[in-house]
């Protein structure tokens, strides 16, 4: 209880109630355990026993400072603005005003994003661009996908919100077979690529059967569209500004837990990532690890739990970014440099999207591979409430599966 | 319990001439005949079904219920009036609002609130959660909006099909309303002459928007076009008690088909317990509902009226459903968590889905027999 209070207690002053009330209801204990020890750290106490602080907030991956930032050369182009400490949701909503301010077609709608949306991504949207380009809908998911579908065929830009994955599939026909095929049975005539769906989705800690789900793989197997999973606040604002302008239906699935979780120094300016273009986060020469959205996080502490029963371990961790159209050469080269692999991601083993992706490095990088690749998934039941922790693939079971990779 | 009147005399009322609004077809009469017993009963399972949202909602802000929590409260005489004009045949289906239901349906207390703090003596045994409870003739206990109402019409079909003699209450919220599911299954229960009542339980807001603001037509009675309907006072339990029995009849015995109820009613509460509910709407808007038009108290007020109980005798019902709920609140805090091994059962038939489900490791599978 009185963690919750500490980190009220830090950001009240820039939060309104409601956002406390979420705040309270949307961290996980995992998180808030996290901070408490932040907190310990800061005023002198002994070092945690595993040796490192896990979690989103002490991780090497967040961008801390303005340096740090735009040390990244996918960044150039704004290596001379300025940056400014935003959290995932910030950052999405920094996207999408800029989206809006340089676009005058585009329009955002959705459930509930008139007043800022339930996880604050379109706060203040309406009041600055009108409620005529930001408005809500009534809860109609199908709804919501083709009368998106429609604005975007006659070229408008379509910013659709789908209140959480898990409710995305009411809306799977329109996108499978309306939004992903409109270029290709018109021969070119018609096309939807101004479309962009952003959903929240992942595990969340409390988020049961319907409010946890990842379903990147479902829309993995529609050639057509595009998937895209950002890492953090830089990523997300960089990845949805593309994913808007790419001419291609996209869809934009935001890991919710990284909205509060995730705060980095984010460029203001104007700047894009590349769609279909891997990372790589850490260079290393003993394994490949691939992962995406918050899943990250977690290999990283997975890493450090190896790195202390195999010192000098050498890890690659590569975060794909995009999962339609994936970036088969950078796995590849590096599966070929490290000859290990091991995916990792919180959708059920069975075809989820590290099937694929094991698939595919066993065809290009056969004779090359010196263990079996490993996939590390969540257990193939429906997303449970209370047995989520068991459920997920955690730092240890991560762990467990470099280990099983190195001794093979 | 002693009063001055024999128990199962009866009592004929007239409700209010603006407790039903009908759209092509002709409203259920104003004049209810009930007896004591049935009234008193009527006051008691609503005044411990509010007893549990509260618990509930007090559970949920001690972090013992994780996850999602919608409350009733304010509602209760929509599951009461319901469940006091059916028999234990028919069948009920609704979303998420669902533990007053399941209270009616004959889920007991503790199982409920186990359920809620996800043990093993949960309704569901702790699989389920908030939204997801069921009981024989009760099918849940629905997350996504708008789902349940095509299944409600299958459950129909099903009963019609097999000769049952039984009617089938579909619900679903004012938000869901504008689902296009809802009017597929419109389609076929009038097409099929399905024994379903669709009921709307409008309580104004879905989530954080209210009526207005995402219906085009807020007259959810007159929704189903060719289906008749009947919009209700929804807080008035005998208005709905009068609704219910009137439309199982329509659908049941006069075998007229579907019918669409629509009950006018409130929740004081946030749509969840993460949604503190005044950010959309005034306090002196729930206040107010509050003191006009609570359900418990207008049929306080009934019961005083016509000297069926006394305020001392009412007290003391509202402390007995205290004490009932409290005691299983207190078993149920005490209750196991589930076992481990329940994370694997009901993905499948076992002996006849998949053989193994795979585990973290190559070794570990969990074997069906």
């Amino acid at each position: 209880m009185s963690t919750t209070l500490l980190r009220s207690a830090r950001l009240a002053s820039s939060l309104s109630s409601i956002s406390r009330t979420f705040l309270h209801q949307g961290l996980p204990v995992k998180h808030l355990h996290t901070s408490l020890k932040t907190h310990y750290a800061a005023s002198g106490s002994p070092p945690p026993a595993e040796g490192f602080l896990p979690g989103v907030a002490n991780s090497q991956l967040i961008k801390h400072t303005h340096h740090d930032a735009l040390r990244n050369p996918e960044l150039a182009g704004v290596a001379n603005g300025e940056t400014k400490k935003m959290n995932t949701f910030q950052a999405i909503n920094d996207a999408m005003r800029i989206a809006l301010a340089t676009d005058d077609t585009a329009c955002v709608f959705g459930e509930d994003v008139g007043f800022g949306g339930v996880f604050r991504c379109t706060m203040g949207l309406a009041e600055t661009f009108g409620r005529d380009r930001v408005f809500n809908t009534p809860l109609t998911e199908q709804g919501i996908a083709g009368f998106g579908i429609g604005m975007a065929a006659m070229g408008s830009t379509a910013i659709a919100e789908i209140q959480f994955a898990d409710y995305i599939f009411p809306a799977f026909d329109q996108i499978v077979n309306e939004a992903a095929k409109y270029r290709y049975r018109s021969g070119g005539e018609f096309n939807v690529g101004s479309l962009c769906i952003r959903t929240p989705c992942g595990a969340v800690g409390h988020g049961g059967h319907y409010h946890s789900q990842s379903p990147e793989a479902y829309f993995a197997h529609t050639p057509g569209i595009k998937v895209v999973v950002p890492r953090g606040p830089i990523q997300a604002k960089g990845l949805l500004l593309a994913s808007i302008r790419d001419r291609n239906p996209t869809i934009f699935m935001e890991p919710k837990i990284l909205y509060r979780a995730a705060v980095e120094m984010v460029p203001v300016g104007d700047y894009e990532l590349p769609l279909g273009k891997a990372e790589i986060l850490t260079q290393g020469k003993d394994l490949t690890i691939v992962g995406w959205g918050a899943q990250l996080y977690v290999l990283e502490n997975a890493i450090q739990l190896a790195q202390k029963k195999m010192p000098g371990l050498s890890v690659e961790l590569i975060d794909l970014r995009s999962i339609l159209p994936w970036d088969v050469e950078t796995v590849c080269n590096s599966v070929n440099k490290t000859g290990r692999l091991l995916i990792a991601h919180e959708a059920p083993k069975t075809q989820g999207f590290a099937a694929e992706i094991a698939s595919t490095v066993m065809e290009r990088c056969f004779l090359r591979l010196e263990a079996p690749i490993q996939r590390l998934c969540s257990y193939d039941t429906p997303f449970p409430l209370v047995f989520e922790k068991f459920h997920v693939p955690d730092m240890i079971r991560c762990a467990e599966g470099i280990e099983r990779a190195m001794k093979f | 319990m002693p009063q001055d009147h024999d128990q199962t005399q009866s009592l004929t009322m007239t409700l209010s001439k603006d407790s039903f609004e009908t759209h092509k077809c002709d409203p259920p009469s104003l004049e209810i005949t009930v007896s004591k017993e049935e009234l008193l009963r009527m006051y008691m399972a609503m005044v411990t079904m509010r007893r549990i949202e509260t618990t509930a909602d007090t559970f949920y802000k001690s972090q013992l219920i994780r996850g999602f929590c919608h409350l009733c409260t304010g509602q209760e005489a929509v599951g009461v009036g319901l469940e006091t004009a059916l028999t234990q045949e028919d069948k009920v289906i609704t979303a998420y609002r669902s533990h007053g239901f399941t209270y009616m349906r004959k889920g007991s207390i503790l199982p409920i609130l186990a359920e809620l703090l996800g043990r093993k003596n949960g309704i569901s045994g702790g699989k389920g959660g908030s939204m997801h409870m069921f009981t024989p003739n009760f099918f849940g206990g629905n997350g996504i909006v708008g789902a349940q109402v095509p299944l409600g019409a299958g459950i129909a079909f099903a009963q019609k099909y097999l000769g049952r003699k039984a009617a089938t209450f579909v619900f679903y919220g004012d938000g869901a309303a504008n689902q296009g599911q809802v009017f597929e299954a419109f389609n076929m229960a009038k097409l099929w002459g399905l024994p379903a009542v669709f009921v709307c339980e409008n309580n104004q807001y879905g989530m954080g928007t209210s009526v207005e603001r995402s219906s085009a037509s807020t007259d959810y009675y007159k929704r189903g076009d060719y289906i008749p309907g009947i919009k209700v006072d929804g807080m008035d339990v005998l208005a709905v008690h009068q609704a219910i029995a009137y439309a199982r009849d329509w659908a049941l015995t006069e075998n007229k088909g579907p019918l669409l109820l629509e009950m006018e009613t409130y929740r004081y509460g946030g749509h969840s317990m993460s949604d503190p509910g005044v950010s959309y709407r005034s306090r002196e808007e729930i206040q107010k509902v509050r003191a006009e038009n609570d359900p418990i108290t207008h049929l306080k007020e009934r019961l005083l009226e016509h000297h069926i109980s006394t305020e001392k005798e009412l007290k003391e019902m509202d402390k007995a459903a205290r004490a009932e709920v409290d005691k299983a609140a207190n078993e149920a805090k005490e209750s196991a968590q589930p076992d481990i091994e329940t994370f694997w059962t009901d993905v499948y038939k076992e002996g006849k889905g998949v053989p193994f489900l795979r585990g973290r490791e190559p070794q570990e599978t969990h074997h069906y027999k």
